[in-house]
């Protein structure tokens, strides 16, 4: 319990230490998970869009598919980009072992196929409410697309954010692709992982306590950008 | 002006589901002026009908031969189904809806809207999202949002199904004058009363066939069929 205590004590006294390094890390932790999400985002939306809308021969397979990718061990995922993009691997010569964009990397193929598999849920519920009416007012194919993302939007708005709360939480594969090197590819998970492991257990549990926050602030300040757009319409 | 897509030739038409005949085979036509009303007990097929006409049914056997090409007759129709369907917009967007999707500017689309919002008495909630209407709002507004495209035939199944007096005499208004003005209007109905209001031609459906086809006022006065008098009485028909 105390520790506990201490760690939430120690948050606070980081934060309002104004602690450079501190702030790099959030920093770090936020552009790599919103830049992962936001690529993720332009992939599995209209991704789970098509799939809702289309009729072809493996559809129940590539959404089976799609729903078992949900659950990729991010060690694994790490591993494999890991090899990808090391100096004898196929994207060797890129250079990106190490670096943030390796990392992005690796939380894009973790929470597309999170985002991918909501979208699709969610719009496909929406095509079955739609279907007739689109179809009777001659839609194409693709403003029937356009039209679901725009009607589903609230729904997708909740798969980025179901993409986003993955990928901030996550330490696996970018520890392995990133390195958590100081000043370069450090985030929050990380550094709670190396301070865990130092024994420096108030430390870690204050980051820890960052990490929660910060996952809060996002999801408020999302969730009221769509309220004020929302007031107007719905 | 759009080339004429009536008259509608029916030939020989039948619709299977799951290997049970639904409708068919039919035979007709529908003339390019008239107000006919399909009737007929719970699942005799008049959804169907309306469907296969409408072009969201593929017969399994036989043909529909518009007047116009097949596009221009799929452009101008509308089709009001039996739940209607509301888009998670506004009122106003649903009627703008189909508007833009035929090229129509923003703002044309908007003003033709307006009118259609104001015929229906649903100015005050025009900006509110549509799920939020009631059942006779939202009838109301998927009527207006199928005429305002100015269709050459509307299609609308069971229209005033669920709603009280006023709701459906105002609806029957919206009918007539659409009626009057040129629109070919094909609907079904389970209320007699409102069959013999609106209806000039009738089409009674009994088991997926057309049992019985004419002028409404005979239909009322002398049905021919042993079915179609018992449906008449009010008598549970299987
Ligand atoms: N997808 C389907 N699969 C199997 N049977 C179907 C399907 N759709 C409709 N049917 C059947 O076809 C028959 C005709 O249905 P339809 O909806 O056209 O009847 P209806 O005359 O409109 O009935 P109601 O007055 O209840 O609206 C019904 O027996 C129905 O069960
Ligand atoms: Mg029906």
């Amino acid at each position: 319990m105390n520790d506990i205590v201490e760690g939430m004590l120690s948050a606070f006294r980081l934060i309002f230490s104004l602690d450079a390094d501190l702030f790099e890390i959030i920093l770090l932790s936020l552009q790599v998970t919103l830049t992962a999400v936001i690529i993720a985002s332009v992939i599995g939306m209209p991704m789970g869009a098509w799939l809702a809308v289309n009729r072809f021969r493996f559809r129940r397979l590539t959404i089976a598919v799609l729903n078992a990718l949900m659950g990729l061990p991010p060690v694994v995922v790490g591993l494999i980009v890991y090899i990808m993009l090391s100096r004898s691997g196929p994207f060797g010569v890129l250079n990106l072992l190490f670096t943030p964009t390796a990392m992005i990397i690796a939380q894009v193929i973790i929470i597309t196929p999170l985002i991918a598999s909501i979208s699709h849920q969610a719009i496909r519920d929406l095509w079955a409410d739609y279907h007739d009416l689109l179809i009777s007012l001659n839609t194409t194919k693709r403003q029937r697309i356009f039209t679901l993302v725009k009607d589903a939007r609230r729904s997708l708005l909740t798969a980025s954010l179901a993409g986003f709360g993955r990928a901030i939480g996550e330490v696996g594969a970018i520890m392995i692709v990133g390195g958590n090197i100081d000043h370069l590819t450090r985030v929050l998970t990380t550094a709670i992982a190396l301070e865990t492991g130092k024994g420096e257990f108030a430390f870690a549990l204050a980051l820890g306590f960052i990490l929660i926050a910060l996952a809060i602030i996002v999801n408020l300040a999302i969730h009221s950008i769509s309220k004020t757009e929302r007031a107007s319409n719905w | 002006m759009v080339s004429k897509i009536l008259p509608l030739q029916i030939k020989n038409a039948s619709v299977k589901k799951r290997g049970k005949k639904i409708i068919g085979p039919i035979d007709l036509g529908i003339s390019d002026a008239g107000f006919t009303i399909i009737m007929g007990p719970n699942g005799s097929g008049k959804t169907t009908l309306m469907r296969l006409i409408h072009g969201l049914e593929n017969p399994r056997e036989g043909t529909s031969t518009w007047n116009s090409d097949l596009k221009t007759a799929q452009l101008s129709q509308s089709f009001v189904f039996q739940t209607p369907i509301m888009l998670r917009r506004t009122a106003l967007e649903n009627i703008t809806y189909p508007l833009i999707l035929q090229g129509i500017d923003k703002n044309t689309a908007a003003n033709v809207a307006h009118k259609w919002i104001s015929k229906i008495n649903l100015e005050a909630s025009s900006n509110l999202n549509a799920r939020y209407l009631s059942g006779g709002e939202k009838q109301k507004l998927s009527l207006a949002r199928a005429l305002a495209t100015n269709p050459q035939l509307l299609l609308l199944d069971e229209p005033t199904a669920n709603l009280d007096g006023s709701a459906t005499k105002e609806i029957e208004k919206l009918l007539q004058d659409a009626h009057e003005a040129g629109t070919r209007i094909i609907m079904t109905t389970h209320d007699i009363g409102q069959g013999k209001r609106l209806a000039e031609d009738i089409i009674f459906l009994y088991r997926g066939n057309i049992h019985e086809l004419g002028m409404a006022k005979s239909f009322f006065q002398k049905p021919v069929t042993r079915e179609a008098q018992a449906f008449l009485r009010g008598d549970i028909l299987e």
